[in-house]
């Protein structure tokens, strides 16, 4: 569980914004959803979620409040800020860019 | 507003840090909670859905800390707990803390109030507006060095005037000079000789300060018989007047004449001196001839530079004009050049070296503080070595125990600059109250820049004294430390070896402060016992002035002086007494030139003979022990016109008639009047200095009794037992014959030596301070060392017992040990203070810089400091029992 490196936390945040823009989640469910959309392949540790959600909250992309759970406990649902919207698109943007420049140059080669 | 959220959120990670773990507890824990709640709903049992979640969930430790990672303000929070558990250390080893924060107080303290001193005195600017464009011109004679003149000569009125007048490279200049009242009210009560200085009409202008109160001279009343007016300084107004403003417009007599006070000067204009109390214009009470004289030199002269015109121009222009003067007057003591510096250095250069000389000596002492606590930490960390390899071990970096090292110096050197920081503000005004010739010392106070400077210090002691040890003690040698154990004595073998340096560094040091002090001390010695050439034993002093407006003529100038001489003999008490105007010891007094009308004319342009001007009554030289070489002293025969006579001193005889009796021949000389006129030598006595630390000059003595008028005069006065017992009946004496004059200087000629030593012993005293802390410092270094010698080597030192060793032998072996890096250091200090005090070569007097009697007196002294030193340790590891020494761990 060492540190995440750069192109991991910057997919990270991009997934997590993704996650979140539909609805609102806690920690938990971010985690779980990733798991589940992704078919069990990306599995996000708590080692470098928690960090990634207290860094997107300090850029202010995401919102954090504290509300009642499914279950009825408190818990600390996260949700996305305008800014972390345009966010979202640009990462997005970015992400494919890059995806579509390795896919050349691996059908290339 | 992003940012603002941002903003925001910082504060509230700073400010509500424990509210924030709490909340994240509660998270993790939720999310835990979670992941047991969906292993149940998959169908494990409690048990092993909680194990099985807390096995996928990882370390909850690790995991708190992996979310913090990313909050700030980590590096604060880091910072704050590795400092708690700094001061929980050095709380739990007081006597080490408490040594070291001493340590570092003293001399931090020491090393700020120094600096504050010297940054106010000679590095802040004068309080003038625009004060870096104002110098001092003097003239300057080609041949100074040989005794006629100096480098820096004070200037003539009459040159002064035709620089003004022709020159126009200044914006403008202006001329004061020192001068001296009694000074009465309007009804002559109260009288006192105040220290005054007498300016011409713009020079407040030129120095560009106003008044407090009223104005300032107009240039109407700086003539010669206008309208007499004075400025008060503000201590004088606050002391006599009360603060009252209606001062202005009052009158009071100077000298008997009445002046009307036309202004106040503001509180903290001290220029030239805190002493002076009173200003009356230049021109003020000076005989009008005077002013046309080229060889009458008494005025100092401030100019403000134009701005775009450069010093050397504007120098070149007055030079000019001074080398015509020179030609114009071949035959007088008129100086071929004009010279100049910074109003700022003309005020602070007999300082200066003084100054700097302490700086640097609280400097040394501040480097041996360092190394001595440095020494400490280094024994802290022998003792802490394994302590320290385990936390490697668990993972801490070698940064990270350096940070913390670093850290519990920084601790050390941070209480101590505070404790320093604020014992320097006693020790800076103890200093200036007892340095009395210190300049600009009024604006010596603690600022910002001193504050600032001090915590910089503070940071550069703490990396210097903690360095060493830190990178010292956590070198990887984690498997050695661990397995050691006393058999082996190779670990701490390093770590002797860093101590056994750092002493020989502190004790060199300690040899170049002492070695300088020593030198100091003894150049004080000697200028304290120089032998002027007078009695210095059971005389007094007492000195006052017969101002011209109630004195003004000879006869009544001399039977004051006669009454006066007449009834103090009949004193009880009283052996003998003279007058004269300056006692030896006292000063320089004034000079003249003179001419031999015996001698062939000087060549023009060749310097002219020159000697101090005194006076004699016929018994002054008896009461002072002044012998007589040849010829007679003055009789009471010779007085009023009747007093053409001169008695000169051996060593004006010797210069000026080298092979011939000067009895019976000629000088020609200006003293009674302007006018030249000729005296005859009837007398040739031993030389006196005119201070202790000065060649003596060739003087001429004139007869009291001639009558010279506004003359001030010491009154000598031998005394059967103690001197100050009979100043009170000297006073009183004064008082019957004149009620209004007041006397100053009531000293016997050891305070008037005393006096005259008086820098020098203070500067001596401090740095000998410095010295003996220093020494001090060194004792208990060189003690710590080798105690903790002999603790490391106990087992050897059982071995070598029980292998034979006896205790003389083991004593010696550890004596030899322990003086070793002090004789290195001894040796090195030696070198390095043959350098080092040839920079002091100018303060010392009548000691030479590699004086051997100092070296060898500081050599012994520390040898037999250190011999002490490690007596004691070296006993007590002779006195150990071998079967215990080898039983310990």
């Amino acid at each position: 569980m060492g540190k995440p490196n750069d192109l991991v936390q910057g997919t990270l945040d991009l997934l997590i914004l993704r996650t979140l823009l539909p609805e609102a989640l806690h920690g938990w469910a971010i985690a779980k959803r990733i798991q589940i959309v992704s078919g069990e392949v990306l599995q996000v540790q708590q080692g470098s979620l928690y960090p990634a959600l207290h860094r997107l909250e300090q850029q202010g992309w995401i919102r954090a409040k504290w509300a009642e759970s499914e279950t009825g406990r408190q818990a600390k649902f996260y949700a996305l800020t305008n800014a972390g919207r345009k966010q979202l698109e640009q990462e997005t943007a970015n992400w494919n860019r890059l995806s579509a420049a390795i896919n050349l140059v691996i059908d290339e080669a | 507003m992003r940012w603002i959220e941002r903003m925001r959120m910082r504060k509230e990670m700073a400010v509500h840090r424990g509210r924030e773990s709490s909340r994240l507890e509660a998270e993790l824990q939720f999310h835990l909670d979670q992941q047991i709640a969906e292993n149940v709903a998959a169908g494990m049992a409690p048990d092993e859905a909680r194990a099985a979640a807390l096995r996928s969930f990882g370390n909850p430790t690790l995991l708190r800390e992996q979310a913090r990672e990313a909050w700030s303000w980590t590096w604060a929070e880091r910072l704050l707990r590795d400092g708690r558990i700094g001061i929980r250390t050095l709380l739990r080893t007081p006597g080490f803390s408490l040594t070291a924060i001493l340590v570092m107080a003293l001399c931090l303290g020491a090393t700020t109030s120094l600096f504050t001193v010297t940054r106010a005195v000679l590095l802040k600017p004068l309080p003038f507006p625009g004060s870096e464009q104002l110098v001092m011109v003097y003239e300057h004679f080609r041949s100074y060095g040989n005794g006629f003149g100096n480098e820096f000569n004070v200037v003539a009125p009459a040159d002064y005037a035709d620089w003004r007048a022709q020159t126009h490279g200044f914006d403008d200049m202006a001329a004061w000079r020192w001068a001296q009242f009694n000074l009465s009210g309007d009804a002559a009560e109260l009288p006192e000789v105040v220290t005054a200085a007498a300016g011409s009409w713009n020079l407040f202008s030129v120095l560009r300060v106003r008044p407090a109160l009223g104005r300032t001279f107009t240039e109407a009343e700086d003539q010669v018989g206008a309208n007499r007016v004075a400025m008060l300084t503000w201590s004088l107004f606050e002391r006599r007047y009360g603060g009252n403003p209606s001062v202005i417009g009052s009158q009071i007599h100077l000298d008997g004449n009445l002046y009307t006070i036309v202004g106040v000067l503001p509180r903290w204009f001290s220029y030239p001196a805190a002493t002076v109390q009173v200003w009356v214009p230049f021109k003020s009470a000076l005989p009008p001839e005077i002013l046309t004289h080229h060889d009458f030199h008494f005025a100092r002269v401030v100019a403000r530079l134009t701005p775009g015109v450069s010093l050397s121009n504007a120098m070149s222009q007055v030079e000019a004009i001074q080398q015509r003067e020179h030609r114009a007057y071949l035959n007088a003591p008129v100086a071929e050049d004009a010279i100049s510096r910074s109003m700022l250095d003309d005020v602070v250069t007999d300082v200066r070296k003084p100054l700097v000389l302490l700086l640097c000596a609280a400097g040394c002492m501040l480097l041996i503080g360092c190394l001595n606590v440095a020494n400490l930490l280094v024994a802290r960390a022998a003792a802490r070595q394994k302590e320290t390899a385990i936390r490697g071990a668990l993972g801490a970096g070698r940064s990270t125990l350096i940070g913390h090292a670093l850290l519990e110096s920084l601790l050390i050197c941070a209480v101590g600059g505070a404790i320093g920081y604020a014992l320097s503000f006693a020790a800076t005004q103890w200093l200036v109250h007892s340095w009395q010739d210190l300049p600009r010392a009024e604006s010596i106070h603690a600022d910002g820049v001193v504050l600032a400077s001090s915590f910089a210090l503070v940071l550069v002691v703490a990396v210097v004294a903690g360095l060493l040890p830190a990178l010292f003690s956590t070198r990887r040698n984690t498997l050695t430390v661990l397995q050691d154990s006393s058999r082996a004595v190779q670990g701490s073998q390093t770590h002797a070896k860093v101590r056994r340096a750092l002493l020989m560094v502190e004790i060199a040091a300690t040899v170049v402060l002492l070695i300088g002090a020593g030198l100091l001390f003894k150049s004080f010695i000697r200028m304290r016992t120089t032998d002027v050439g007078a009695s210095t034993n059971k005389i007094l002093t007492l000195h006052y002035d017969l101002p011209q407006k109630q004195y003004d003529t000879p006869a009544k100038v001399v039977s004051f002086n006669e009454a006066l001489l007449d009834r103090v003999r009949q004193l009880p008490g009283i052996k003998s007494a003279g007058l004269t105007n300056i006692v030896p010891g006292a000063g320089y007094g004034g000079d003249d030139v003179f001419t031999v009308p015996e001698h062939p004319p000087l060549d023009p342009g060749k310097p002219m003979p020159d000697a101090l001007e005194r006076m004699a009554d016929p018994d002054f030289f008896r009461t002072m022990g002044i012998p007589l070489v040849q010829g007679r002293f003055f009789t009471a025969q010779d007085r009023l016109d009747r007093a053409k006579y001169v008695i000169v001193s051996r060593g004006l005889a010797e210069e000026y008639f080298p092979h011939e009796n000067p009895i019976g021949k000629h000088l020609v000389t200006q003293w009674e009047s302007p006018e030249r006129q000729t005296y005859e030598i009837v007398g040739v006595v031993a030389d006196t200095l005119w201070e202790p630390n000065q060649p003596a000059k060739p003087a001429m003595y004139f007869p009291v009794f001639t009558g010279a008028l506004d003359r001030d005069y010491t009154l000598a006065i031998q005394t059967q037992s103690d001197p100050l017992a009979c100043s009170l009946p000297v006073q009183k004496v004064l008082a019957q014959l004149d009620p209004t004059l007041p006397v100053s200087h009531v000293l016997t000629m050891d305070q008037v030596m005393g006096e005259a030593a008086q820098t020098s012993s203070f500067i001596a005293t401090l740095v000998l301070a410095f010295g003996t802390l220093s020494i001090l410092l060194a004792a208990v270094g060189l003690f710590g060392v080798l105690s903790y010698l002999v603790t490391q080597r106990t087992s050897e030192i059982g071995v070598r017992m029980a292998l034979g060793a006896q205790r003389e032998q083991v004593m010696r072996l550890l004596l030899f040990d322990g003086m070793r890096p002090a004789l290195f250091g001894i040796v090195v200090g030696l070198i390095a203070s043959a350098g080092a005090t040839r920079l002091i070569q100018s303060l010392l007097f009548g000691t030479r810089p590699l004086d051997p009697t100092v070296f060898a007196v500081v050599t012994a002294t520390l040898l037999a400091v250190a011999a002490l030193a490690c007596l004691l340790p070296a006993w007590r590891a002779a006195r150990l029992d071998p079967m215990r020494a080898l039983r310990t761990e």
